[in-house]
């Protein structure tokens, strides 16, 4: 075989895989999502956070605006402190600002929602956010409507 | 030109070569003969440096290979030049690629005069009409000649032949046999053949060593060997079936041998 | 002989063979400046062992991709969850199938090809002809190969993962009318580029290493005889296959095992 053509051969296969490559780094994964605008820390203290996961989405209105970095145990306080980043193009979101721990669809990952408060202040890099709900533990849900139908009975 | 003193190289427990010395002479041709086994193509890859002797020392141009460099061995190794039993020419390559495959890694020379040395080795062995051939279409008389001018290609001033001659038909080995002697009278080289073929090496040797065990059982001018009076060297060269070489493998008495399967 | 001994004898004959294998590893990374300097070699190499494997990728990439569509529409729809058709085809084929089918695949077509080849050269002297012709077959020879390998394999278990990806999306969404939004928005939302595709690279590097290594070294230090060219192809695809696979459990109980 000609050189030339074993060369032109080669540098088919080689542009054809680094083009599988790309296709898998925008088309398939978050790549393209993980454009990074900055972003900015914010803290909440929850008293459980179930099956919440680092990397776990936050989103605002069903939009994901950030993603959970850090979830540790507090020793004062005895509950879970959980460090998320926000994209810093949303960098308006009230201190009042509420956040739970919700799940998607009946068996999903669990996610923390963020409810906008109405001040005029906005979380700066390193607040914490007060108003937090914890996750829906399902035994705990169960174990409640089991005592409060037992109360009724009686 | 190379001296070899004292050398034992072992292969597992057998002793291929116990305590030899020799010297081949420089411009001459020499030939190291012996039965299948000796160890002959051993002692050429041990004069290249390709495999490291037990102990002894080999000089070759004054420098003793066993404890040269490999950098070193490698310049030393431009100047040998060895011909392969199978031709060993690199088979995805042409014939005239193969031969200027070592210019082409040694020199810088411009492709023009690559190829007027090329085709001029090829012309020496007679073969420059099939340069474009791939060595898969040649045959083994032809690979061999073409492995000869390969390994004249870089000019050496020393020629190492491992078995030319087995295996070819007579007219190759007439071809082979003097292709050899005139290389070795028009370019002055040192050349040293290892082979069993007693009739075509005695004609063309100027100096025989015999391997045997090893040991030398016997050396000097291919006259000189034809009336040694050893039995060994006369059985050898005469290759006669038995002798002091017995024709059977050790093995226990024939009659003894045969009644034991009807004691079992 | 007593077991011990056997057991014991068989100990020092791997102990030394990993020895032997790994002194000519470090000669291959000696030869890496002569490969950069003769591209040529290098490109001679790729389109054996990258190239003629291509094809073979592709289909093999295409055909996995379909039958984990089928499968995983089977399986998801009794949960009703056929909308996550998208995140299992390319979790499965980005993590663990692309490196690994492909790496078996490479095994089994260049790997074995190289080992053959390598032992045919030493049987037939070439290795030592090139070695007295004071060039030396390490790096003239092997180099070069084991590069190309290097490099081919990682390209491959890209596009085998690439080329499954669309295959899941041919079995599942134009044969088994999967939502094609829901097929491809969950994958890209649950796939992560650092922690999902950067990891299947690096196991495909290892792997790629791992292949290139075994069948070259399996080659040069073959029997230089019919019988042992044969067995020596044999190991090649036998010991990478184990490799792969040990290396594969590893890397994953590593990369993955964290969470």
């Amino acid at each position: 075989m000609q050189y030339r053509s074993l060369e032109i051969l080669v540098g088919f296969f080689v542009s054809i895989a680094i083009a599988a490559l790309f296709f898998l780094a925008l088309q398939v994964s978050n790549f393209s999502a993980l454009k990074d605008h900055g972003s900015y820390a914010v803290k909440a203290h929850f008293d459980d956070v179930g099956g919440l996961k680092t990397k776990a989405l936050v989103s605002m209105a069903g939009v994901p605006i950030g993603r959970v970095t850090e979830i540790n145990f507090d020793a004062q306080n005895y509950d879970a402190l959980v460090t998320m980043r926000i994209d810093s193009r949303y960098n308006t979101l009230p201190t009042d600002t509420s956040a739970s721990i919700l799940t998607s669809g009946l068996l999903g990952d669990k996610y923390i929602g963020l409810t906008a408060g109405g001040l005029d202040e906005f979380l700066k890099n390193g607040d914490t956010i007060d108003l937090t709900q914890s996750a829906l533990v399902l035994e705990r849900l169960i174990s409640q409507f089991l005592f409060n139908s037992s109360d009724k009975s009686e | 030109m190379i001296s070899i003193r004292n050398l034992t190289f072992s292969r597992g427990n057998r002793k291929i070569f116990d305590n030899i010395s020799l010297d081949i002479m420089p411009h001459k041709i020499t030939a190291i003969m012996g039965p299948s086994g000796t160890g002959k193509t051993t002692l050429l890859k041990l004069i290249s440096g390709q495999i490291k002797p037990d102990s002894g020392s080999i000089f070759v141009d004054q420098q003793n290979v066993t404890t040269l460099s490999r950098s070193k061995l490698f310049t030393l190794r431009k100047k040998m030049g060895m011909l392969f039993q199978s031709g060993a020419l690199l088979t995805d390559m042409s014939v005239y690629d193969n031969i200027a495959f070592p210019i082409r890694e040694h020199t810088h020379l411009p492709e023009s005069m690559i190829r007027t040395v090329v085709l001029m080795k090829l012309n020496a062995v007679g073969l420059r009409g099939a340069r474009d051939l791939m060595p898969s279409e040649l045959s083994g008389g032809m690979a061999r000649r073409v492995a000869m001018a390969r390994a004249l290609a870089l000019d050496p001033n020393m020629i190492m032949y491992d078995e030319p001659f087995t295996g070819q038909d007579p007219i190759s080995l007439g071809v082979l046999v003097k292709l050899i002697q005139t290389l070795n009278q028009t370019l002055g080289l040192t050349s040293i053949i290892v082979s069993h073929d007693v009739q075509e090496t005695a004609a063309i040797a100027d100096y025989i060593y015999l391997l045997s065990a090893g040991k030398i059982a016997g050396q000097g001018t291919p006259e000189a060997l034809n009336t040694s009076e050893s039995a060994w060297v006369q059985q050898f060269m005469q290759a006669k079936a038995d002798g002091p070489v017995p024709f059977h493998y050790p093995a226990h008495d024939f009659t003894s041998d045969l009644l034991a399967n009807k004691k079992q | 002989m007593n077991i011990f001994q056997v057991l014991g004898q068989s100990t020092l004959k791997s102990l030394a063979k990993l020895g032997r294998g790994s002194l000519f590893f470090i000669s291959i990374l000696s030869g890496l400046g002569y490969v950069l300097k003769r591209p040529n070699l290098l490109m001679k190499q790729l389109y054996s062992v990258g190239v003629l494997t291509f094809w073979l990728i592709c289909i093999a990439g295409l055909f996995v991709g379909m039958v984990l569509g089928l499968q995983g529409v089977y399986t998801l729809s009794t949960f009703g969850a056929d909308s996550s058709l998208g995140i299992m085809v390319a979790a499965s084929l980005v993590r663990e199938l692309g490196p690994v089918v492909s790496a078996l695949l490479f095994a089994g077509r260049a790997g074995s090809a190289l080992t053959a080849e390598v032992g045919l050269m030493k049987a037939t002297e070439q290795l030592s002809g090139m070695e007295m012709m004071a060039v030396d077959p390490l790096k003239y020879i092997i180099a070069p190969r084991f590069f190309a390998g290097f490099i081919s394999l990682p390209l491959l278990a890209a596009l085998f993962s690439a080329i499954g990806v669309i295959g899941g999306h041919l079995a599942g969404v134009e044969l088994l009318n999967v939502d094609a939004g829901a097929y491809w928005s969950q994958m890209q939302s649950s796939i992560d580029f650092y922690d999902d595709i950067i990891n299947g690279i690096i196991k495909s590097i290892i792997f790629a290493w791992l292949v290139s290594w075994i069948a070259l070294f399996e080659g040069y230090d073959a029997l230089p005889t019919s019988a042992g060219i044969s067995r020596a192809t044999t190991r090649t695809v036998v010991n990478s296959a184990f490799a792969i696979l040990l290396f594969d459990f590893l890397l994953t109980a590593l990369m993955f095992g964290a969470n």
